[in-house]
């Protein structure tokens, strides 16, 4: 018979190897996926995880690499310090969208002024802003409510998709467009635009301020007392408390900072990659962005592999879905189940298995 | 705007029809959470349940079948959290997630090939002269058998819950599962059973959502009924005839703005929609501030991973 039994702490050497072997089987579990929708099975990880990196195209896929990554990373990072501390925002989708839209409506404003100087930087605090405002929504319930932040937050999401359409047909449509829903192109608006800073890799802003917030959650959780207080609040509500630690402000922190970074995604994305305010503009980075998390096991760095993994999914896909055939949802569901596994292997760093045989209880 | 458009009597029966897919859920859920277990997979169960009943009904042409393999296939589907959460006892929050984030990608690939294809009808059950009476007649007998069922469900778990033995036990497990091991019932066996219960429930209320009230198959088609549902427990504070009134009033909600919608209201069709979401959100912050005192009814053990030590 197969018993758990607690370990005192957590295994250091597990929590390394846990998200590894979760990839791992889960490559496994997918090649059967792939292989019951009549695909290759090897030649359709091959081509999702070898191919845009190393493979005869590469050169074409590895910019697409940071752009996707950019804007999981980023989310990814604020939602872990609140995950820490227990307090599970998971409307980051929603924060995206409204930092989008606040960002966006800040440039178009603006249009056709050529200041980038000035429009830009606005545009970026407009973003965060915007996804912040969002986040405080489920964190002031929280506090002053004690409202299921879970709840509020992804319902949330729903009102902010309605939002963005109504923003896409009316408020924001481009009187340009010969009613087209949509807005202005902010890329072809130089002072608004999220250029790619170096021609070929990818790099944009969003990617930019994706590894600065990697650095900044290293050091505040690291060197910090705020990240100090996180992590306790985490490991120990009780014991935090105790410590001095003051719970409705760490949520309004987390919240705060998870929605701020949120929308700077959001905003990136809408002045970079996708351009414009579109009604179908949101593609789901901010429930991936729960996956890229967890994955990472809440670290700074973890995060970053696990951003750069999620990404290749991601265009690896696209690849799979022009040449092989494979359907766009094969990859969601791909992603779901690399979070199911890993959950699942998660039992060998808190537990240890003992095989013995089973007594009378 | 016209609001003599807006017959009274259609618009209740309406609002029976859009409240059952989210009453199945949360009665499902609400079991689920009365044994300890906090499921925020019910989304995924939803949308599952949706494309197997969808597509077992298209392949067989039968509605009844539909229903059976869409409880069939939530129930599978909610096993994978019930063995993670009770056996790899990971945590029950991200693992719910999982399970939505799964469901969403998996129904989105089975339905590939049934996007845009009339399911068969599902027709009302004759209640005879009662379908007759004036007004009635028109809201509460003309339905279909799975409202029925539904109401049926709702007092069944009533009486389960209050009046018979395994009622017991499962309030048991949810309030204090340690001291219901040491009375020596099988925690994990119980919650296992009481999460493939709620699957089912969210299978079935999916399926109803593309077998009879929209009817048809797209992707993402619950829009986060899943998540209403799990507001509606909380709401109706863990009871089942409070989540009755709970499912009603939703119901209600998206019925009239739907309407409201139709009429032609001075107001963005958008901002209409958001409404029954908004509305929910007021909802749980009345329930949950200091009056309400929702969450004084939640199982103790609720959201707890169980680990028998001995």
């Amino acid at each position: 018979m197969i018993r758990l039994e607690k370990r005192p702490q957590p295994s250091r050497a597990w929590s390394y190897a846990t998200p590894v072997l979760a990839v791992v089987i889960t490559m496994i579990a997918g090649g059967i996926l792939f292989a019951f929708l009549g695909k290759d099975p090897f030649l359709a990880i091959k081509t999702i995880f070898y191919d845009p990196l190393l493979g005869e195209f590469a050169w074409y896929y590895r910019g697409q690499l940071l752009v996707k990554a950019g804007p999981l990373i980023l989310i990814a990072i604020g939602l872990s310090l609140g995950f820490r501390a227990g307090i599970w925002n998971i409307g980051a989708e929603g924060q995206y969208i409204m930092g989008a839209i606040f960002g966006a409506a800040v440039g178009l404003a603006f249009y056709p002024m050529e200041a980038r100087w000035l429009i830009f930087p606005l545009m970026v605090i407009a973003g965060a802003l915007g996804g912040f405002l969002w986040a405080m929504i489920p964190a002031i319930l929280k506090t002053r409510f004690n409202t299921n932040e879970i709840l509020v937050s992804l319902l949330l999401v729903y009102v902010a998709e309605q939002f963005l359409a109504s923003m896409a047909l009316g408020a924001l449509r481009n009187p340009e467009g010969s009613g087209f829903p949509g807005s202005r192109n902010l890329q072809q608006y130089p002072a608004a635009a999220n250029t790619e800073l170096i021609a070929g890799t990818g790099m944009h802003w969003g990617v930019v301020a994706a590894f600065i917030a990697v650095i900044a959650a290293y050091v505040l959780l690291k060197r910090h007392m705020l990240g100090y207080q996180i992590r306790l609040t985490g490991e120990s509500p009780r014991a935090a408390r105790f410590a001095g630690v003051r719970p409705n402000l760490l949520i309004i922190f987390c919240m705060g900072i998870s929605g701020a970074l949120a929308g700077l995604a959001g905003l990136f994305e809408v002045a970079g990659p996708a351009g414009q305010i579109s009604i179908d503009f949101n593609s789901g980075y901010g429930f991936t962005a729960i996956i890229v998390a967890f994955l990472g096991r809440l670290h700074p760095v973890g995060i970053l592999l696990a951003g750069l993994l999620l990404a290749l999914t991601y265009i690896g896909g696209e690849a799979a879905q022009a040449n092989l055939g494979l359907p766009a949802a094969a990859i969601q569901a791909f992603q779901g189940m690399l979070l199911f596994f890993l959950l699942a292997v998660d039992v060998l760093t808190n537990y240890r298995i003992r095989l013995r045989r089973t007594e009378a209880a | 705007m016209d609001l003599s458009a807006i017959n009274p009597a259609v618009l209740l029966a309406s609002l029976m029809v859009a409240s059952t897919p989210i009453l199945l859920a949360a009665i499902g859920e609400l079991i689920v959470e009365k044994s300890g277990v906090l499921n925020l997979g019910v989304e995924g169960m939803m949308i599952t349940g949706a494309i197997c009943g969808f597509a077992i009904a298209v392949q067989t042409g039968s509605p009844a079948l539909g229903f059976v393999g869409a409880a069939a296939g939530g129930a599978l589907l909610s096993m994978t959290f019930g063995v993670l959460t009770q056996f790899f006892l990971s945590n029950q929050v991200a693992t719910g997630l999982a399970l939505t984030l799964f469901g969403l990608g998996l129904s989105a690939l089975l339905g590939q090939g049934y996007v845009g294809i009339k399911p068969p009808p599902v027709g009302d059950i004759n209640l005879g002269p009662l379908a007759d009476l004036p007004f009635i007649g028109r809201v509460l007998f003309q339905h279909d058998a799975m409202v029925y069922f539904s109401l049926l469900l709702v007092a069944a778990v009533w009486a389960f819950l209050k009046y018979t033995r395994a009622g017991l036990i499962l309030r048991a497990v949810g309030e204090s599962h340690d001291a219901a091991h040491a009375l020596g019932y099988k925690v994990v066996w119980v919650r296992l059973m009481a999460i493939a219960f709620g699957g089912a429930c969210a299978g079935l209320g999916g399926a109803y959502l593309s077998l009879v009230r929209v009817p048809q198959w797209t992707e993402g088609m619950t829009a986060g009924a899943g998540w209403i549902a799990l507001a509606i427990v909380v709401f109706g504070s863990w009871k089942p005839w409070r989540v009755l009134i709970g499912a009603y009033l939703f119901g209600g909600v998206t019925v009239l703005q739907l309407n409201l919608q139709a009429a032609g209201l001075a107001v963005p069709v958008e901002y209409l929609s958001m409404s029954p979401y908004l509305i929910t959100i007021l909802v749980l912050v009345i329930m949950s501030s200091g009056r309400g005192r929702a969450a004084l009814n939640a199982p103790a053990s609720l959201g707890r991973s169980f680990h028998a030590s001995s």
